[in-house]
């Protein structure tokens, strides 16, 4: 680390207790009102809950017409949506349980608020192919049950993987966030000075007492659960990326796709953490907590996704002219000189280009330029998944069925309103459960010395 | 026979400490707890059998197995179609819906499994009557342990000289 001239790596500040940790994070939410800051923000977000109930009410009733999507590019925001949406979940897992596995405990401060990420960024990637499935009321045909059709999901289809992979991917982090919030539940429940208070975190943490053998049981599943999140992550993006690559379209049919959307993935979802970071730590005054130094570790995994990313298109472009079929040539070629080649452009601006920046410390360390950056690259990623859709299915081998997508105001809407369901969860969720991990934050102060009284920097207790 | 008494300290470093001298004069440490885990403590009062991963492991192989195998049975035996030439049984794609599955399956086995091994949920414990115990879940580290004698004098002093802020008596 470089650059700042704090007592602790992780923790800014030279002695940090456990009473003090407990209070950072648990008096925001039961001591104070939750500030004008925040009934801003909530106010700010209703209109786009709102508008996001209205326009999935209205596709339910009017139909996928609606859309801009025609007989030649028939996939197009909600597909480029679900992608994105779900891309960030990922990142939220894959930073809970890749790190805990590889004994990153900066982790600690940022894992809570990037499991819950996960969950409603799932949640709401989920709705995307139900609402574009253009008969939504038959949704539930996609699950095997025994019925009077006599009849069984086509299980060749990715539709179905698609299914199994989001209903397992939502509940699964559904577990693995509540389990690591069941400590801090019961952490809540002894310092509630209401009765309400005690009984809704009382009845949450289920009796949890911190026994020691409680914390030896805790930990096998816990660890045992990140190591299979991994893997499940993986899998969930690769089969998103095998929703393209299991066709015969040029430009989607590559064997690259499954790990390009995956880092992919990764990539979207540490620059929405990397937003969310600064939002939470600036809003709840975690300044001690969430230090530079995480920062400077999320900013490097953004740039080295950046340039993984960048290869992968290098790659795509590289194997689309080695393979020498004339469809796939003609799509890469019409990446850059088609109708969609300034937003080509852009992406490469976004997501190859800016993040570029991160190289440099003092870039790293500057919470404006990293907000902006992170930012940047979100809307790279968006672009890049609806450039997927559109460039292909725009180009696809019949040249007679050519044609271009028409963005409608239902897709306008339902892009940027989901943001605001997004943030309303996520307030809402920051005024009932702590939004940082206590008993993690806890352990690291006193793995890094911070605890301990009177002990001297660096030292250990 | 008298009641288990319960030592409150500071840091866990202290607890360890006293639980060491407590166990070298024969009394007997029943549980301790802390804030967060405590690597010499897990290790003291693991269970000597952790049922959680052996169950999901079964659960999610077992649960994986069962989704292949009706995979293999709708689409070879119940409703055998021909899609685009391919096998009936296409067995490379058949493995990603069993694989997600059985992660699920292995996970909601694994959380019960935790549970049950745990006790819980159980909302009311005699612990939770003691006052300084809320404390155990913030910042102080608690160590339950019974003496070997009726007489737990001897015991209680030892807590306290090797550091406990404060002991109590847990009564059942």
């Amino acid at each position: 680390m470089s650059g700042t001239a704090q007592p602790h790596r992780w923790i800014d500040r030279e002695r940090l207790g456990y009473a003090e940790i407990c209070a950072a994070v648990a008096d925001p939410i039961q001591k104070r009102g939750p500030g004008r800051a925040w009934a801003i923000a909530f106010l700010g977000a209703l209109p786009f809950v709102l508008a996001t109930l209205a326009a999935i009410g209205a596709v339910l009733t009017l139909g996928i017409g609606l859309s801009g999507v025609n007989t030649t590019v028939v996939w197009g925001f909600s597909i480029a949506n679900y992608v994105w949406w779900i891309g960030i979940g990922n990142a939220g897992t894959l930073i809970s349980s890749m790190l805990l596995l590889t004994r990153q405990h900066w982790r600690a401060s940022i894992n809570r608020f990037a499991e819950a990420m996960t969950l409603f960024a799932a949640a709401i990637a989920g709705i995307f192919p139900i609402i574009h499935l253009g008969r939504p009321l038959y949704a539930y045909w996609l699950a095997p049950y025994p019925n009077t059709m006599d009849l069984w999901p086509q299980w060749r289809s990715a539709l179905v993987w698609d299914f199994w992979a989001i209903l397992s991917y939502l509940l699964f982090s559904l577990i693995f966030w509540f389990t690591g919030l069941l400590p801090d539940l019961a952490t809540m429940r002894d310092r509630a000075e209401t009765r309400i208070g005690r009984r809704f975190y009382g009845a949450l943490a289920l009796g949890w007492r911190g026994s020691a053998r409680h914390w030896a049981l805790y930990e096998s599943f816990h660890k045992a659960m990140a190591a299979l999140a991994v893997p499940l992550v993986c899998s969930v993006h690769s089969i998103v990326g095998l929703d393209f690559a299991a066709s015969l379209m040029p430009g989607w049919q590559e064997s690259i796709f499954p790990p390009y959307f995956v880092v992919g993935a990764m990539y979207s979802g540490f620059a929405m953490v990397v937003v969310l970071a600064i939002t939470i730590r600036w809003g709840l005054n975690l300044q001690a907590l969430i230090t530079p130094a995480h920062f400077d570790a999320m900013a490097k995994v953004m740039l080295f996704a950046s340039i993984v990313m960048t290869f992968s298109y290098a790659t795509e472009w590289f194997m689309g002219w080695y393979g020498g079929d004339h469809a796939d040539r003609s799509v890469i070629a019409y990446f850059f000189t088609g109708d969609y080649r300034w937003l080509y452009y852009s992406l490469l601006f976004c997501n190859c280009l800016v993040p570029q920046a991160l190289w440099f410390a003092r870039v790293r360390l500057n919470l404006w330029a990293l907000a902006l950056i992170a930012v940047v690259i979100n809307l790279g990623m968006w672009l890049e998944r609806i450039l997927i859709v559109w460039n292909t299915l725009s180009h696809g081998h019949a040249v007679s069925l050519w044609r271009t997508y028409h963005v409608s105001f239902y897709d306008v809407v339902i892009l940027i309103a989901p943001l605001g369901l997004f943030a309303f969860g996520f307030l809402v969720l920051a005024r009932i459960f702590p939004i940082v991990s206590i008993h993690e934050v806890s352990q690291i102060a006193h793995d890094e010395g911070a605890a301990a009284a009177g002990v001297p920097k660096g030292g250990v207790a | 026979m008298s009641a288990p008494l319960l030592a409150e300290f500071a840091t866990p470093e202290a607890l360890v400490r006293a639980m060491r001298l407590a166990q070298a004069d024969g009394h007997r440490a029943l549980d301790a707890f802390t804030p967060f885990p405590v690597p010499d403590l897990t290790d003291a009062f693991a269970p000597s059998r952790n049922p959680v991963r052996p169950i999901m492991a079964m659960a999610g192989f077992g649960a994986a197995a069962a989704m292949y195998a009706l995979q293999w049975y709708s689409s070879v035996i119940a409703y055998p179609l021909n899609s685009g030439g391919r096998p009936l049984h296409s067995w490379p794609v058949f493995l990603l819906v069993p694989f997600e599955f059985g992660v699920l399956a292995a996970a909601i086995a694994g959380l019960v499994a935790m549970f049950w091994a745990c006790g819980l949920p159980r909302l009311h414990h005699p612990l939770f009557a003691i006052p300084q115990f809320e404390r155990a879940s913030q910042d102080r580290f608690l160590l339950l342990v019974a003496a070997k004698d009726a007489d737990a004098t001897a015991l209680r002093e030892s807590l306290e000289r090797a550091g406990a802020l404060l002991v109590a008596e847990m009564h059942a």
